[in-house]
């Protein structure tokens, strides 16, 4: 202690500059480092346990890779988690949630139904939109309760999911859409194919890429990740915090409102009940995919990753042999081992960034 | 008037700051040119941080002028300060841990490569040549997690260094530093000086103060008293400029009978926290523990009272060790502790005045288990009636009440347990005069009829008007034991921002 207090008053000594070194820069070349990057990273791994359960199902029974329907149902079937998943990660990420998608979902799959009713010969693209509208406008009623009000947004959005499927509730009733209601080309879009790869599929991968690519690559989205890692010190830094997280509940809301044209169009039929409990299968999968629960770091591609596993998961455990009472089990395993290994790697790597720095 | 004041980078005119009916800044002022290191100096809560806050934008000032580079400005956000060219390093670092250390640097102003995408390799390269320019070596790439304060604050100096900042605030920036480190972070505000910035250097230690700034802005009270060249002065005029204070009669303390020491601290040590802390408080003395906000002095108190633990050491009450880490037999040896913080930690401000006051005692009132609100109005009311707690009934919400009656309502509650010890955190934070006086009153009387208190604060006069004795601490260890008659301003703020001293 007293030598804080002795040392010299002037000018300081010659080799504070060479001695303080931390953490050396890193030499890898570019490549390399990419390379590695990718590899160690938490989507690979999650990517890995996905195609180990893909081959093992497959090796059971072969059909379920290798035959038109299996290829197909397990591209087709996780297209609607996935989108739901994107919209779930960027909220995640920012350290809020939104439990509110599986209600958003039911509306717009309800509208879209009413949609093709009402106005018989309405473009689809028309409707996706207003889909897609329709789940923003929702999401930014969250977005500013949330932001304005100061709630967590776990209150927040269990509120809205109540009152959000009450709404689908009073104005459904007891009616449903049929797939006799719906043009026949909105339903081919359901199975439909490109090159092998189903026309959902491919509409949620190219959300999935872009949310993804806009959260590494632009200021916004490394400002969600800034605003999830302290949100205090975004507040002190400047950062834009309540327009970024009105614009995540907007992107999530949006993508749920997109995901029930989906739903319509993939199941041909729309009940009040569509979607019930899918928020949770969303923030699961995001959780499995290496979002951390508190914000500020994982990705969206992870998240999809997350979402393909689950649903995946539903389809290959009866193939394998596994009783239906158990693949619950399995899935609540899975994100339990997701959380305990994000808290271990976490702690992990803190220490090592201490001990790297202690030992420079 | 206008051409004075023309060169003056940054310069704020009789600023004034409430937070509801606490004036935390009455009428700062400071002027701070270009080239030169402005030292801000004064007690703890003289005013400083909130003046450091009110030019970076956190807060918006309820009066007076400030100026950027002569002109009037009036930021309602961070960013507008920012953008304006002011930095502020605050004295927790505010980096997100999970991003790199060059996304914390340029977060929100990234390089951008046409398509408005982030150029991540020009924004590392940028970070590189930051860090050699500071000289220091650190991973860009690496994250923010894991870093040392004084990286942390290499980083918020290094995000000023890009900013192009003019005026850069560095609050309190060597509190957690060693001193290789303190000679690194001086080397660097010295070359930001040279170039032609302008710095506000906030420090308690006065060594650092006269070894880096050109000129010292004195505060006192939430209101500035005065600024010195640094060559033209010492340590001696500017302790005094500080307290500046007479300790007049406002502090009716009775001299009092000692008795035996009730409670005996022997070596008491907790790594990093306070060390070797011994003393002892006898009945009827009240012991002031004097020291800066940080010094560990709340630590020591929780401590004490077995809220918190510690490594080695022992507590004795009336000569028997009590055990560590155990409020309740801490209670039982008849201790009694208030807190700083009584609306969270003492006060159940959703409870009745009666419900809190009998809350200590409350497995004595009870029969069978069962406690009647009867029972607790019969035990309450002497207590309040004595304090004078001014509510209409004992039943009426803590809540609703002023933060001197709060504050009356948690010793009552303290006192009902009839301790022979009591340990009281900040007695008169954010009450207002009168009141004040009534609790110094209370402490007084209790002293005198054998109480043996031991009062945490930070209000030098009060320790000063209160106490039989003062101790002071600093970083965590008691490097003054002042006796009444010898206790003054100066020796005690010189015990607490220096180390070298030792126990006397």
């Amino acid at each position: 202690m007293s030598e804080t207090s002795t040392r010299p008053a002037s000018s300081p000594p010659e080799h504070a500059h060479e001695e303080i070194r931390l953490v050396a820069p890193s030499r890898q070349s570019p490549a390399v480092r990419a390379f590695n990057t990718v590899v160690r990273s938490r989507e690979m791994s999650i990517l890995l346990v996905l195609v180990l359960l893909v081959a093992a199902a497959t090796a059971k029974n072969p059909s379920f890779l290798f035959s038109g329907n299996g290829w197909r149902d397990l591209l087709l079937t996780p297209s609607i988690l996935l989108l739901l998943a994107a919209g779930q990660a960027v909220v995640i990420i920012t350290r809020n949630v939104d439990l509110s998608v599986g209600s958003v979902l039911a509306v717009t799959a309800y509208l879209t139904g009413r949609l093709f009713i009402d106005f018989p010969g309405i473009p689809i693209v028309v409707v996706a939109l207003a889909g897609l509208a329709v789940g923003g406008v929702l999401g930014l009623v969250n977005g500013l309760l949330v932001s304005l009000g100061r709630v967590p947004a776990l209150v927040i959005t269990l509120g809205t999911m109540y009152i959000y499927r009450g709404l689908v509730l009073t104005w459904a009733g007891s009616d449903r859409i049929n797939a006799s209601d719906l043009p026949r080309g909105f339903l081919r879009l359901g199975t439909q194919s490109v090159l092998g790869i189903p026309v959902l599929f491919v509409v949620a991968v190219v959300v999935v890429a872009a949310v993804g690519y806009y959260l590494h690559a632009h200021r916004g989205g490394r400002e969600l990740y800034a605003i999830g890692s302290d949100p205090d010190a975004a507040v002190l830094y400047g950062l834009p915090v309540r327009r970024r997280v009105l614009a995540a509940f907007v992107l999530s809301g949006a993508l749920a409102g997109l995901a029930g044209v989906v739903h319509a169009a993939r199941y041909g039929t729309v009940s009040s009940g569509a979607g019930t409990g899918i928020e949770l299968e969303a923030v699961a999968a995001v959780v499995i995919g290496g979002v951390a629960i508190f914000g500020g770091s994982g990705t969206v591609w992870g998240a999809a990753i997350g979402a393909m596993l689950l649903v995946t998961i539903d389809r290959a455990l009866p193939i394998l042999g596994i009783p239906d009472f158990w693949q619950r089990a399995v899935v609540g395993v899975l994100i339990i081992s997701a959380i305990v290994l994000d808290r271990v790697l976490s702690a992990r790597r803190t220490r090592k960034l201490i001990e790297a720095r202690e030992q420079s | 008037m206008a051409t004075a004041h023309a060169d003056a980078v940054l310069e704020l005119r009789d600023v004034s700051k409430s937070f509801g009916q606490v004036a935390a800044l009455r009428s700062g002022s400071i002027r701070v040119t270009p080239r030169s290191i402005h030292a801000l100096v004064g007690e703890n809560g003289a005013g400083k941080s909130t003046l450091v806050k009110i030019v970076a934008g956190v807060h918006r000032r309820d009066g007076g002028e400030m100026l950027l580079e002569g002109e009037s400005v009036d930021f309602h956000s961070t960013a507008e300060s920012k953008a304006r060219g002011i930095a502020v390093i605050y004295q927790e670092p505010t980096l997100f841990p999970d991003l790199s250390v060059t996304e914390n640097i340029f977060m929100g102003r990234q390089p951008l490569t046409t398509g408005r995408r982030i150029d991540r390799s020009a924004m590392y390269d940028e970070a590189q040549a930051l860090f050699d320019r500071l000289g220091v070596h650190i991973d860009p790439r690496r994250p923010a997690e894991g870093l040392s304060i004084a990286d942390q604050q290499i980083i918020e100096i290094a995000k000023a260094i890009s900013l192009d900042a003019k005026v850069l605030i560095m609050d309190e920036p060597t509190a957690a530093l060693s001193g290789v480190e303190v000679e690194r972070l001086f080397t660097v505000a010295r070359s930001l000086r040279d170039e032609g910035r302008g710095l506000v250097f906030i420090s308690h230690r006065f060594d650092e103060v006269f070894a880096l700034c050109d000129q010292i802005t004195v505060m006192r009270d939430g209101q500035y008293i005065d600024t010195l060249t640094t060559a033209d002065t010492d340590v001696d005029q500017i302790v005094s400029l500080m307290v500046g204070r007479e300790v007049g009669d406002l502090f009716p303390k009775t001299a009092a009978e000692l008795g035996e020491p009730v409670l005996q601290v022997r070596d008491l040590t907790m790594t990093g926290v306070f060390h070797d802390i011994s003393f002892e408080v006898r009945a009827g003395e009240i012991v002031g523990l004097a020291g800066l906000v940080g010094a560990g002095r709340s630590e020591i108190a929780r401590a004490i009272f077995g809220v918190d633990r510690y490594e080695s050491g022992v507590v004795t009450m009336d000569g028997i060790a009590i055990p560590g880490h155990d409020p309740r037999s801490a209670i039982r040896s008849g201790m009694a502790f208030i807190p700083e913080d009584r609306r969270k930690q003492g006060l159940v401000t959703q409870a009745s005045v009666a419900h809190n006051v009998s809350a200590a005692v409350r497995s004595r009132l009870s029969r069978w288990g069962f406690l009647t609100s009867g029972a607790e109005s019969r035990a309450a009311g002497p207590w309040a009636g004595r304090l004078e707690v001014k509510t209409g009934a004992l039943d009426m919400d803590a809540a609703t009440m002023s933060g001197g009656n709060q504050q009356k309502v948690v010793i009552a509650k303290w006192l009902a347990t009839d301790p022979r010890l009591l340990i009281i955190d900040e007695p008169t934070r954010g009450i207002d005069v009168g009141t004040k006086a009534e609790v110094h009153r209370l402490l007084s009387q209790l002293a005198g009829e054998g109480m043996a208190i031991l009062m945490i604060s930070s209000e030098l006069p009060e320790v000063l008007g209160m106490a039989d004795r003062v101790l002071v601490v600093c970083e965590g260890r008691l490097t003054a034991d002042i006796p009444r008659a010898e206790a003054t301003p100066e020796n005690v703020m010189r015990a607490a921002t220096r180390t070298t001293e030792g126990v006397r």
